[in-house]
């Protein structure tokens, strides 16, 4: 493989374009609403009625408005179709030939999609996941053509600083620094680590982006291979993601095939496979150091930091462990320049970011926007608010290591300090919306139950601390509990916060502190009055 | 000064930490000297009285007549000691805590049923044999305890420090071995 | 071997460099509290009762599995240190059934010595008297659940000193359990040597041998430190 063949497989895909595309959603949202069946029916239509030629039905990632799925885009006429069914079928086709087709529009037009920029994802939704020649045909693998033929690693490691890119798994620690870390650190084998083990409640980015783009995340990883020295790479991805790992598999075997992945690439003398590692279902496991236990066979528990993989990772050598979303970042900030990935976003918070929106939201989907976006922007403006007019009461962000923001500051902007400063975390990127119907030790328990049924039950605090906290959460939501139940919670929760041995633990206790923060009264209301009859004073929280 | 009013309660336990009470030995006439022992099973009193300034209660809560002596215990008394593994941790009381829901039953059915010799039967005496609860509780998951005095049973010794705390004026806490549970 | 000096509790303490904090704690006289960590093994920081603080740092580190550093200040029984670590046992007494009174390792237990010596006379949190049960399957030894803190002891050793790789951890968070080869019964398990390093290196009671009654447990945890000096030191006679 060499330069010339890569642009030879992309203007060969170029020109066998047809006049129109008709575009169905498969990924797994779309799916479940039987996406497939539709892009059966389009198909069949196409061919029966001789279309073949001018028509090309192709399955591609993500469109982004699951709620109102399955998704069906028209080109070039720019068409979007929402709630499609088999029966609908004839009537895009027709619709393709001129006239008006009787199924539910989208509106291109509205802020769920023109406040959005894509960076991660901006090839999904257009190109087929199946097919690595429509990723070559979008300049996929010539930021890696780039770097192995025109970069040094460390040119590379510089880039990823220059960018400003930091951790889209949850932590936001720069992207450049690690990766500088791992090339330093000396030692004859070195591995690259994707991390999809995507587990927090209504979150789905990174599903998203290895259904709809996997070759991004390869190129990725392929790029911080050459930087930091690695020659292997593992993807960790969960069990419960088994489109996300077929599509997977499908793009390492194309890349092999085409002399992207393997040995010299590009002829050079690098060497980069990947093998997929598929997890067992525990949310501890996207932990770093439990990861690598797992991709080693063994059980999945943390082991404390330092030595921080970066030095001592797999099998104890070097080890750079990256999220999805952070590889599928690396090859367009490579292609479009450090520069102008840096002019994007916020002062410490570079480019953008993937958010998941669920909960009580009227478009639930997938938005990517940049870093500083005003929350109210993403909830109200592009996500349409409540349903039924409903007013937003809070925002849930970072799963069950985050926490919840009230709608009073909603116009905080999306940045790592930002949501730092309230007590939340930025995460991987679920956004969960509740409204005033929403009661919030009620969402606090929710969160302790998920953190004590995942904890691997390794360290005590963790283990027996989360099993308490949500015995003394479920006490106050059956208004059992007395303002000393509450003291004893709100002390479990620095202990367990403080003593624990890696993040499940360490974050477990957010969700109650930043209700707590903001949402104290609601606590207060469910408090049992005092032994002697007296009701519970309003300060009765402090210890 | 008036003298101390000094009761001991006995709950659900063995007897095993009056036993060690009585094993004060002669530190028991020094006591009888200093503070008046106004309840006790080792005296006849059949009402617990008011105003009590220490109370030593053995046993964990097992049934609604412990339930009910220990909060009457409760508003009588100023300082409530637990005297014992079965007051402070439950202990062997609350082993059929382990059976889950309907060990109360279950342990009733155990004793006078499945492992009777003959005549087999449930006691039943309304008012007189006491209900058993669901769940054996240490005292402190009932009603508020100043002083814990672990140990199964506690010393004679570990008693015997406790009481001259309390004689003393002294906050009657114990500290190193003396908390040891066991 | 280059050594390090560091601070302990306000005591200049010297330490080889690659020691650890409770390695140096040790060798200077101060006694950090420890349920997990057993000489000879490997440690794995899952207790968090040596947990320590280290002017300048925000979080706490694990003093077993933390290593000294050049000028580095210790305090390891501060205020919060000493809370934390009552709340950890209280927190342990509560999860499974610890009753002490029918306890095999009573008076001889690590787990009821750490509660008396860090002040625990009674647990505030409440009971959960989960339902554990008692594999007494094999012909020596006993392995109650009920008295198990998890703190792998007994898996170290088996895979790390034995090598049989008999016992382990299945299960996760309040469930996990420790469990032989792939959950069978200890009794029929074809990897156990029957060697009894798993029995010696328990903290509590929840492994035992066979017909030992209350508090009639004891354990001489210098073996298994004799046998790791052994192979790993080549000291096949103990020394004095």
């Amino acid at each position: 493989m060499i330069i010339d063949d890569l642009d030879a497989i992309a203007e060969a895909e170029r020109s066998s374009a047809k006049k129109t595309v008709i575009r169905c959603c498969m990924a797994a949202g779309c799916m479940s609403s039987h996406s497939e069946a539709v892009k059966t029916s389009l198909e069949k239509i196409v061919r029966d009625s001789g279309l073949s030629e001018r028509i090309e039905v192709r399955g591609v990632g993500c469109m982004r408005l699951c709620c109102q799925g399955p998704l069906v885009g028209v080109d070039p006429d720019g068409i979007i179709y929402e709630k499609v069914t088999p029966e609908d079928a004839p009537a895009v086709i027709i619709a393709t030939q001129g006239g008006e087709a009787n199924v539910k529009r989208g509106d291109p037009t509205h802020p769920f999609y023109t406040k959005q920029l894509s960076i991660v994802l901006a090839n999904s939704g257009l190109i087929d996941p199946e097919r690595i020649e429509s990723y070559i045909a979008v300049d996929g693998y010539r930021a890696l053509h780039a770097v192995l033929r025109e970069m040094t690693p460390n040119d590379v490691v510089e880039s990823a600083i220059k960018s400003g890119l930091r951790g889209r798994g949850g932590a936001g620690y720069s992207t450049g620094l690690k990766w500088a870390t791992v090339a330093k650190t000396p030692a004859a084998q070195k591995y690259v680590v994707c991390n999809a083990d995507e587990g927090d409640p209504g979150a789905f980015m990174d599903r998203s982006v290895l259904e709809s783009d996997p070759h991004s995340v390869l190129e990725g990883m392929a790029i911080a291979a050459y930087a930091v020295g690695a020659n292997q790479g593992y993807i960790y991805v969960r069990a419960e993601y088994p489109l996300a790992i077929k599509r997977l598999q499908i793009a390492i075997k194309q890349a092999r095939q085409t002399g992207l992945l393997g040995s010299g690439i590009f002829e050079s003398p690098f060497s980069f496979t990947v093998d997929i590692r598929i997890g067992a279902g525990a949310y501890v496991c996207g932990e770093e150091t439990a990861l690598m236990a797992s991709i080693e066979g063994r059980r999945g528990t943390p082991r404390p930091r330092p030595p921080f993989p970066a030095e001592s990772g797999l099998w104890g050598c070097p080890t750079l462990i990256n999220n999805v979303e952070t590889f599928a970042n690396i090859p367009v900030i490579i292609r479009k320049g450090a520069e102008w990935f840096a002019s994007i976003g916020t002062g410490l918070s570079k480019g953008t970011k993937v958010f998941a929106l669920a909960g009580k939201i009227e478009n639930t989907g997938l938005i990517e926007v940049p870093m500083g976006t005003p929350l109210r922007q993403i909830v109200e403006e592009m996500g349409g608010g409540a349903p039924g007019g409903v007013k937003i009461k809070a925002v849930q962000t970072g799963g069950p290591s985050g926490g919840c923001i009230p709608a009073s500051e909603l116009d905080t902007p999306v940045d790592y300090e930002s949501l730092t400063r309230l007590g939340s975390i930025m995460g991987s990127g679920g956004m969960i919306v509740m409204d005033e119907s929403t009661r919030m030790p009620e969402i606090a328990r929710f969160f302790m139950e998920f953190c004590m049924d995942e904890s691997c039950g390794k360290c005590i605090p963790c283990r027996t601390g989360t099993v308490q906290m949500h015995r003394l959460l479920d006490k106050i939501v059956r208004r059992e509990a007395t303002p000393e139940d509450l003291a004893k919670l709100e002390e479990l929760c620095d202990m367990v916060a403080r003593t624990s041995l890696c993040g499940l633990g360490q974050n477990a206790p957010n969700p109650i502190l930043s209700t707590l923060r903001f949402f104290r009264n609601e606590y207060l209301e469910l408090l049992q009055a005092q032994p002697d009859g007296k009701p519970a004073p309003a300060g009765a929280n402090a210890t | 000064m008036d003298r101390l009013r000094i009761a001991t309660v006995w709950l659900g336990g063995c007897s095993g930490c009056h036993m060690s009470f009585l094993d004060l030995d002669e530190f028991l006439i020094d006591l009888a000297g200093l503070v008046d022992l106004v309840y006790s099973p080792v005296i006849d009193v059949k009402e617990y009285p008011e105003n009590v300034d220490v109370c030593l209660i053995e046993g964990a809560v097992c049934n609604r007549d412990n339930l009910e002596m220990l909060h009457t215990v409760r508003r009588r008394t100023k300082v409530l000691v637990s005297f014992g593994d079965c007051a402070v941790t439950g202990n062997v009381p609350a082993i059929r805590n382990q059976l889950g829901a309907g060990n109360d039953v279950n342990v009733l059915q155990c004793a006078y049923i499945a492992n009777a010799q003959n005549n087999p039967r449930l006691p039943v005496a309304d008012g007189i044999v006491p209900e058993l609860l669901k769940r054996v509780k240490p005292l402190h998951e009932v009603v508020p305890v100043e002083v814990y005095l672990p140990g199964c049973p506690p010393s004679a010794d570990r008693i015997k420090l406790l009481l001259e705390r309390v004689l003393a004026g002294l906050p009657p806490a114990l500290e190193g071995e003396q908390i040891r549970f066991g | 071997m280059a050594a390090k000096t560091l601070i302990i509790d306000g005591k200049q303490v010297s330490a080889q460099d690659d020691a650890t904090i409770l390695d140096a704690a040790t060798d200077a006289g101060i006694k950090i509290p420890t349920l997990c960590h057993l000489g000879g093994v490997y440690d794995v920081g899952a207790c968090r009762l040596c947990l320590v603080e280290v002017a300048g740092a925000k979080k706490l580190f694990s003093a077993c599995t933390t290593r000294v550093a050049e000028g580095m200040e210790v305090h390891t029984d501060t205020e919060r240190l000493r809370k934390y670590r009552r709340m950890t046992l209280e927190l342990l007494f509560a999860e499974r059934n610890h009753v002490c009174s029918v306890c095999v390792s009573n008076g001889k237990c690590e787990l009821q010595t750490l509660a008396w010596q860090n002040g625990m006379e009674h647990v505030g949190y409440d009971y959960s008297f989960p339902r554990w049960g008692v594999d007494a399957t094999h012909h020596l030894f006993g392995l109650d659940h009920n008295r198990c803190v998890l703190c792998q002891r007994c898996v170290r050793v088996c895979w790390h000193i034995e090598g049989a790789g008999t016992k382990n951890v299945a299960g996760r968070g309040a469930r996990s359990a420790i469990i032989d080869d792939l959950k069978q019964p200890w009794g029929d398990s074809e990897t156990c040597t029957s060697c009894g390093k798993c029995v010696l290196a328990c903290p509590t009671g929840a492994l035992f041998n066979k017909g030992s009654t209350v508090g009639e447990m004891s354990r001489d945890l210098n073996k298994l430190e004799y046998i790791v000096n052994a192979r790993l030191k080549k000291q096949w006679i103990a020394l004095e």
